[in-house]
Formats: structure tokens, sequence, C-alpha cells
């Protein structure tokens, strides 16, 4: 199967939810749309499951039109932010609900919430009620009677946002399995850029309405079109510092010049902004070539096995990850070394130019 | 400001608690410093929530008492601790202005004018408030609302403690950055006594001077951020602070060896001492960052097959089988290559933690 959905725009009063927007997905696809709060991944999501009608555009399912038809024609399952589940009904009953409609036979009924309790670890509370339930085990039990029936498009709108960080962790592996075993559709919305590359899968990049860039989760990771891109797909943010080339030599920030290296090598003379990740500004030189940044430090944050700087860097906020813990006293200046091969070089107005090259792979 | 001693609390939400599983809380007994920053951090259902109503005097604990800077506060509702609380969702006046609602608690308390004109101002400057003073509550963002809570516990000077609870669920990846870093500087500007609730291990570690880790009703270890990730006093502690969490291996020990199944894992003089001395069931525990994988045999390498790799980004998290039926989770350094099959484990000698029956072995 395959859903396309053509130029879908939603308008509310004069609000913009939606502008504009044209998807295809196909049958086994993993897909995550990712923004912050209000950029239309629920409203996306609910036209996806015919939840609500587009004010204008078209939603095709293998070729046939079916905007405007119902949810309950289509063969659909969805799982919200905040857990719904039957509060008169058993946890088993709860998972069976969707077969029992569809009338499947009692035994074919009773394997395929075992199966599904199991992979979501509720083997043992079938027979308890809701309210017996912790928030986390609520929420699976949602999963569970999504998972259960085979539907060709599986919806999760940040389903768990609400859950026990541990927990969520969890289920985030567990997920990746289940998505695998199923031909079904599956999207996902999330605003945590971990969260997304944990997942894979294809990306749609979604802010104030508008979607920015679709592709391999990854590679848009390691190629965002533009800098909003980069700030919604990093976490801690992505540092950016406005650059000027002229011949050769580019200057960075006020008071660093080095020499058209690498990746760096065909640009020419003008100004830009340059984008570093946090993790690739480092307190001692890795390579030779490393350029030197001086910055006064406003704040350390310490999590254990990393410490993140955030540091003033002649008017302009950064933010340095380092593993290894370091107490550093707050006002003082701070030398970070950075390897021009991992900047990312954007124009004034904001489209990607040059990404460093992924030597992961 | 005040210190805050907890004398053997416990609670149980049961009216005749028989044994100890009918406690939400089971015993506690702690002092907390005056100025200090402090997190209470454990999953649902550990207690943390049960321990935070008991200090804002929400709940009156079974047992034990409470004592602000000495004095006993049992007994006391929260409207006489002074104590300034943040919740999970933004509580404000959303008809009245940025300004009256930071001005709310010290008009109910008869300041004059002029003093309070002078408070919020300078709590507003503190928040980068001031140039939303005028607007209304209602307009603005979650993480903006966020600051207006917390800047009413500010204002009032006689404020005994903030507590917050799990303030940042509401808020985007890229404000909660923003959002912990002005608490952080507010705790360093004021020294206030502040106490976070959370079950996110970020928010807690990198906020708190002390994480005060609950599990089950219990406290099961205090410590900095830099201790709990190194020497997690408990599998639990192990397992919870860390993303992934601590890799465990059930093990004997043999000399300077830890033995798992046939396997033999290299440890140094004090593991190996404290290994052979202890009872119990021994485990070995050992952090994702500290495990290499390598594509060729290196010294005291133990061979291990690659099962999954997941792209982070910044890093990879590869996970390999040892042995018979140890499942192992690394950490690998971005453009780092990864073996797709048979890899080569070296354990960091001195990042080898050891566990008798779930608790840390130490000197």
């Amino acid at each position: 199967m395959s859903i396309s959905i053509e130029n879908i725009s939603l308008i509310v009063g004069d609000e913009v939810y939606l502008k504009d927007i044209s998807l295809k997905f196909e049958s086994g696809s993993k897909n995550i749309f990712l923004g912050r709060t209000l950029a239309g991944k629920t409203s996306l999501l609910r036209i996806l499951a015919g939840l609500d009608r587009p004010s204008s555009g078209k939603i095709f399912v293998d070729g046939k039109d079916v905007t405007g038809v119902s949810v309950r024609k289509r063969n659909i399952s969805m799982v919200y932010q905040q857990f719904i589940n039957y509060p008169s009904f058993t946890v088993y009953d709860n998972i069976a609900s969707p077969l029992k409609v569809a009338g499947m036979e009692k035994r074919m009924i009773e394997n395929k919430v075992r199966e599904a309790a199991a992979m979501l670890h509720l083997e043992d509370m079938l027979d308890r009620m809701p309210a017996e339930l912790s928030g986390g085990q609520q929420q699976r039990c949602a999963i569970a009677r999504a998972l259960v029936k085979d539907t060709n498009l599986l919806l999760l709108d940040e389903p768990l946002v609400n859950l026990d960080y541990k927990l969520r962790e969890e289920l985030q592996i567990d997920l990746q399995d289940i998505f695998k075993q199923r031909d079904a559709i599956v999207v996902y919305t999330s605003t945590e850029p971990s969260e997304a590359l944990k997942l894979g899968g294809n990306i749609v990049i979604l802010d104030e309405g508008r979607v920015l860039q679709t592709g391999i989760t990854s590679e848009v990771f390691h190629k965002p079109a533009r800098i909003k891109v980069a700030e919604v797909f990093s976490d801690p943010p992505i540092n950016l510092i406005n650059c000027h080339i002229e011949g050769s030599l580019f200057h960075l920030g006020q008071d660093v010049t080095f020499p058209l290296t690498g990746h760096l090598k065909s640009l020419i003379s003008g100004d830009y902004i340059v984008g570093a990740r946090s993790n690739h500004l480092h307190l001692t030189p890795q390579n030779e070539t490393d350029i030197v940044i001086e910055a006064v430090l406003d704040l350390a944050e310490i999590n254990g096995s990393e410490t993140f700087f955030h540091v003033n860097y002649a008017g302009t906020k950064l933010v340095a990850q380092e593993l290894g813990v370091y107490s550093k006293k707050i006002g003082s200046k701070i030398l970070f070394y950075l390897d021009p091969a991992n900047l990312f070089v954007f124009s004034k107005t904001g489209e990607l130019i040059l990404s460093p090259v992924n030597t992961s792979d | 400001m005040a210190k805050i001693t907890l004398d053997n609390v416990a609670h149980s939400y049961i009216a005749k608690p028989k044994n100890e599983t009918d406690y939400a809380l089971r015993l506690i007994d702690n002092i907390w410093k005056d100025g200090g920053a402090y997190a209470l951090l454990g999953p649902s259902g550990c207690g943390k929530t049960t321990l935070l109503n008991i200090i804002s005097g929400l709940l009156t604990p079974s047992k034990g008492r409470v004592l602000f800077d000495g004095k006993d506060v049992t007994g006391l509702p929260p409207e006489k601790r002074n104590i300034a609380q943040v919740f999970q969702f933004p509580v404000l006046y959303d008809t009245m202005s940025v300004y009256n609602n930071l001005a709310f608690p010290l008009k109910n308390r008869g300041f004059n004018k002029a003093d309070i004109e002078k408070r919020v101002l300078e709590v507003a400057q503190i928040l980068d408030l001031t140039d939303s003073l005028k607007k209304k509550a209602a307009k603005l963002t979650a993480d903006a609302k966020q600051k207006i809570s917390l800047g009413r516990g500010l204002v009032r000077s006689d404020v005994a403690a903030i507590l917050f609870d799990e303030p940042l669920t509401v808020i985007d990846p890229h404000l909660k950055w923003q959002l912990r870093c002005k608490l952080k500087q507010v705790h360093e500007q004021l020294k206030l006594t502040l106490l976070y609730v959370t079950h996110d291990q970020v928010e807690a570690l990198t906020f708190a001077d002390q994480v005060i880790v609950m599990y089950e009703g219990e406290i099961v270890q205090i410590g900095t951020p830099q201790e709990l990730f190194e020497n997690p006093s408990h599998k639990f502690v192990g397992y919870f602070i860390g993303s992934p969490g601590m890799n465990f291996l059930p093990c004997t020990i043999e000399g300077n060896q830890a033995m798992v199944g046939d396997i033999a894992i290299k440890l140094n003089d004090e593991a190996a001492a404290l290994g052979s001395s202890a009872k119990g069931k021994i485990e070995l525990g050992i952090r994702p960052l500290y495990l290499q994988i390598h594509n060729t045999q290196v010294k005291e390498s133990v061979p291990a097959i690659v099962k999954s790799i997941e792209d982070h980004g910044n890093y990879k998290i590869v996970t390999v089988s040892l042995g018979e039926n140890n499942i192992l989770r690394a950490r690998l350094p971005e453009g780092k290559h990864c073996p797709s099959e048979k890899a080569w484990l070296r354990f960091s000698e001195n990042w080898i933690r050891l566990f008798s029956d779930d608790i840390l072995l130490k000197k």
C-alpha cells in the first residue's frame, strides 16, 4: 500500500496550521515527523488518519482519493500522547477491543492479545483495570491495542513523552523491533532529535506548518538543508557563528583566521554563517589544523560523564559538550579547539552550502 | 533559606500499615544543606513525589518529623512553611499581567507598593522578563510561563526553599537548555535551597550539586553526578543513570580475572582484592563508554558478536553479545568504524566495578 498527500493546507480562522504539504509513504516504511511544539505534527497526523479534513489538498491511498473518508472506514490505528483506555475494561479487554469490533474468532483474539501483551511486557497485568496500572503501563496498554490489529497505517503521536525516562529508553528499543515485524506504514511524531535518530527510518522536518526537509533520518542529520533544520535537529543546540571569507582566508567571528582547507576549499569570498555541533568543540587539540576559539564561561553543567560548557564568544552564545567531568569557574576564559573539517557552512539567508564529509561510513 | 532535616520520616497511604511493602516511603533520615541544589531522581512509584509533598506540607508523614532550620514544621500546612512551588504545568493567573502575577505573593502579604515594585523589577531582570511585564500571562509561551512560576517564588525574600516538580516536562528540547541554564544561574546568584523532582536523569544531573536517587520508597544513593556515574552504590543506580545504563555480567573471581563463563576479563589489583573476598552473587559492571570495540584482536580483548548499531548522530550505540547469553551495549565515538559481525571487545580496566548481591564493592 502507499499513501500520498498532495498540497495539503489547513487554515483555521486566519491561522495557518499546515501550508501546502505533499508527501508519500510506502508500506513497511517508518516515518518520523520531527518539529517543535506547534510545528503542525499532530495536525498532519490527524489529517492522515481522516480525523480532520484539510482546508485544501487531497489524500490518496493506492491512487484512490480518500480525502474526507471517515476514519471508521479505513484500516488505521493511532496512539495518542495522553493515554486513552476504556476505564471499565480489563487490560485484556482493552487490547482485544479492536479485534472484537472486527468480529474475529475468540481463539484468534486470545492468541493475538497475548502476543501483543508479551511484546509490551504486560503479560502479568491482563486481569487488571487501567486505573490499577502506573502511567507507563497504561500507555503500554494503549500501544498494545494499537498494535494488536494488523492495520496498514499505524500513527503514533509523541507516544512516549509522558513516560519515565528509562521506560522511554526501553520502549524506543522495543518499538524498533515491533515496527520491523510489520508491513504497515508507521508515522511517529517527536520533538526530540535523539528519539528521531534512535528510531531511524525516514524523517520529515516540520516547522510552522511547513515541510522544511525530508529524507533518510541520519542523512538529514548530517546534511541539514537549512539552518532551521539544523536547529530543530540538534540537541544540545547547534552553534552558529558569523564568518567572512576573503580570498583563501576564512575569518571566523572577530579574531580567528585560517586558510581554506578540505571541504571548505571551494568557497568564494563573501559572508557566511558556520554551524558547529557542540561535540566538535574540544578542550584539547585533536588535530594540527584545529582552530582555537577563546570564550568566556557562562555556566558549566555536568551530567556524570560529560560536561556542557555554555560560553559567550564575542557576543555569540555557544555550547560545547566534552566527555569527562571538568570544573571551571564562571567568568573564566576557556580555549576551545575546533576542526574546520567538522564545520557546516550556510549562506546568510540560511541555506546549506557545505556539510562536513561524513567519515563514519 | 533553610536547612531541611528529615528525621526518620516514613509514610504509608494505608491506614494501618502492616509490613514494609505497605510504605510508599520506607525510612528517610537526612539533612539537606541550606543553599544546596538537590534533585530527587527516580522512576514513577519510587516515592519522590510523596517525599516532596511531605516537605511542602501537602502531606503529613505517618512517622517522623520535618524540620526547617531546626524548627519542627511537621504539623504546619504549606502556606505556613514559606515554600514556593513550581509544578509540571504552569499555574498562573492567566488574566493578570506578568507584573501582577509576580507581585501577587507580595500583595497578599501586605507589602507596600514601592517595595513590591522594587522586588518585582529585580526578579524580572534576573529572569529576562522585563520586556514582558505588561503582557497578559495567557499570551506567553510555556517556558516563559514556567519562568513566571519560578519568579513568584523568587520575589519572596523569606522563602525557605523552592520546590520543582518536573518543571520542564512540557518544554521543547531547545528551550529546556535555556531554562535549565537560567535556573542554575539563579542558584549561583541567590544561593537558594532548591529541590527538584524528576525522572529525567539529564535534568537531575545537570541541575543538582547533590542527586538523591530513590527506588522503591528508599534513598539508594546521594551523591554528586560524577559519583553516581563512576561509583553507583547499587545496581539500580548504575542502570538508572547513564543512557544506556551500566552493563552487568554475572561472573566469578579467579585471581585477577573475572570469569564470565569461560571468558576471562582482567581486573586491576583493587577490584581483584575486593572481588576475591566478596560473598554472594557477584556481577561485573561497566559503562557503555568504557567498552572499546576493535576489528582485530588487541591486548586483553575478548571476542564478541555485533548485533546492532544505532546511529545517534554524535555517537553510535553498538549492541554486542558476549559468550552464551550476555548482551552488552557500547558507546562508539562519531567517525569510528564498527565491525559488522565479529568484533573484539576491550574492557577499560579501571572502570570495571564489581557488585555483590546488587551492592557496589568498595574499600
